[in-house]
């Protein structure tokens, strides 16, 4: 196993802050932290370069970075590239997370790397490349690469990677399949009768909440506003156009209304695998309220009913995913001049 | 800009962040219901809009 080593100008003995403008240079074989990931690997593997590069220089100039460690991984016919540890150091990682997740992508050649949960690589890099958690403590560097060379020769070999819990990466934000001794039912009441008793337990699918944003400041004169209609809850035109799957969708769809005074159920569907559609499919309005709202358009009580309605199926969806179509959606919105939204939710 | 959310499991808009919250009918007939005569149905969603209209009109965040 030929591994390429990608680490910063402190690591790289050149030393510290006043030298984080050093340009990428390339070495032979280890150097620093790769000397101890030698140990670690298997007696085949190899350090066979060493890209060092100083951390500012790395911020500033990413694309060239990242292409001199692509050249070297082709090169060397590296089977892995690792990068880091990087702990806390924010550009570090994030220099760290460009090279792994280009090298991977570009050339298919698997990469490792490690940071601290704070540092900003996790967040940007996380979804792409594999980062083992190296908490904050750089006197761990050696269970820390031992770490990775474990993670990274199960990945130069093909081999399963393990959950991020096993293996002590995080999670890449991947649903996988698995065969389990027990029915949902069992496993909920199982988990329900531990927590009951006070026992730990641990759910199966992680909670992520949400960080409270500031609510938006109200309309001012509704009379004048126009107000969009968003859907979650599946609604499509007949044939959904845009293919919107019953579950974990990753698109959404926006539909003309402008000349409709009601919504026809003939021209409706519903793609949404979450709840029993058959009210909706019936009357749509149960679902997108159009004929109420162009009522209230008629009286003057709001300035207009937006001329589309944007719609999506909230289903088994991953929060960073939903995440991203909110924003797609509001992008949208924002564009056309709406001014507020009605959103509704199966 | 401001945005009601209307739904009919609150506590999954909190806790994703939402700040105009506007309970629905329910999950399946959010803005009507299929038992009740069309007219009946019609004034049902009319009220439910009416309040997610008033919480795009106020203030701060509002559970309606």
């Amino acid at each position: 196993m030929r591994v390429v080593h990608y680490i910063n100008q402190f690591f790289g003995g050149l030393g510290g802050e006043e030298h984080a403008n050093i340009p990428q240079e390339v070495r032979a074989g280890a150097v620093g932290p790769g000397r101890l990931l030698t140990q670690l690997l298997p007696d085949t593997a190899e350090v066979v370069a060493t890209v060092i590069c100083g951390d500012n220089y790395a911020a500033e100039h990413l694309g060239q970075v990242t292409a001199t460690v692509l050249a070297q991984v082709t090169d060397a016919h590296a089977d892995l590239l690792v990068a880091g540890p990087c702990f806390q150091a924010g550009r570090y990682g994030i220099a760290a997370g460009a090279v792994c997740a280009a090298v991977h992508q570009q050339l298919g050649v698997p990469s490792v790397t490690a940071m601290s949960r704070e540092n900003p690589g996790v967040d940007l890099y996380r979804e792409q490349v594999y980062i083992v958690d190296s908490g904050d403590d750089v006197g761990q560097m050696r269970d820390v690469l031992a770490r990775m060379a474990l993670l990274g020769t199960k990945l130069a070999n093909g081999e399963d990677p393990s959950s991020p819990a096993e293996m002590g990466y995080f999670p890449k934000g991947l649903l996988r399949s698995q065969f389990v001794d027990k029915t949902a039912a069992e496993r909920l009441t199982d988990m329900l009768l531990a927590k009951l008793r006070g026992q730990p337990y641990e759910p199966e699918v992680p909670i992520e909440i949400a960080e409270p944003a500031a609510p938006p400041l109200p309309v001012a004169d509704l009379s004048k506003a126009t107000v969009a209609l968003v859907t979650d809850g599946g609604l499509v035109p007949k044939g959904n156009p845009d293919a919107i799957p019953l579950a974990f969708a990753k698109v959404w769809g926006a539909y003309n209304i402008a000349d409709k005074e009601a919504l026809n159920a003939e021209e409706y569907d519903v793609s949404h695998g979450g709840y029993d559609n058959r009210p909706v499919r019936t009357d749509p309005h149960r679902l997108l309220p159009v004929d109420v709202l162009r009522g209230l358009e008629r009286d003057g009580v709001i300035g207009g009913l937006h001329p589309e309605f944007l719609s999506t199926t909230g289903n088994l969806n991953p929060i960073n995913n939903s995440r991203r179509m909110g924003r797609e959606m509001a992008q949208r919105l924002l564009n056309a001049g709406v001014d507020a939204v009605i959103l509704t939710s199966t | 800009m401001p945005v009601a959310h209307v739904t009919a499991i609150p506590s999954v808009a909190k806790s994703v962040g939402s700040t105009r919250i506007v309970l629905g009918e329910g999950i399946v007939n959010l803005l009507g219901n299929a038992d009740l005569v069309a007219d009946e149905e019609r004034k049902l969603r009319r009220e439910i809009v009416m309040r997610a209209l008033e919480a795009l009109t106020t203030a701060g965040v509002v559970t309606s």
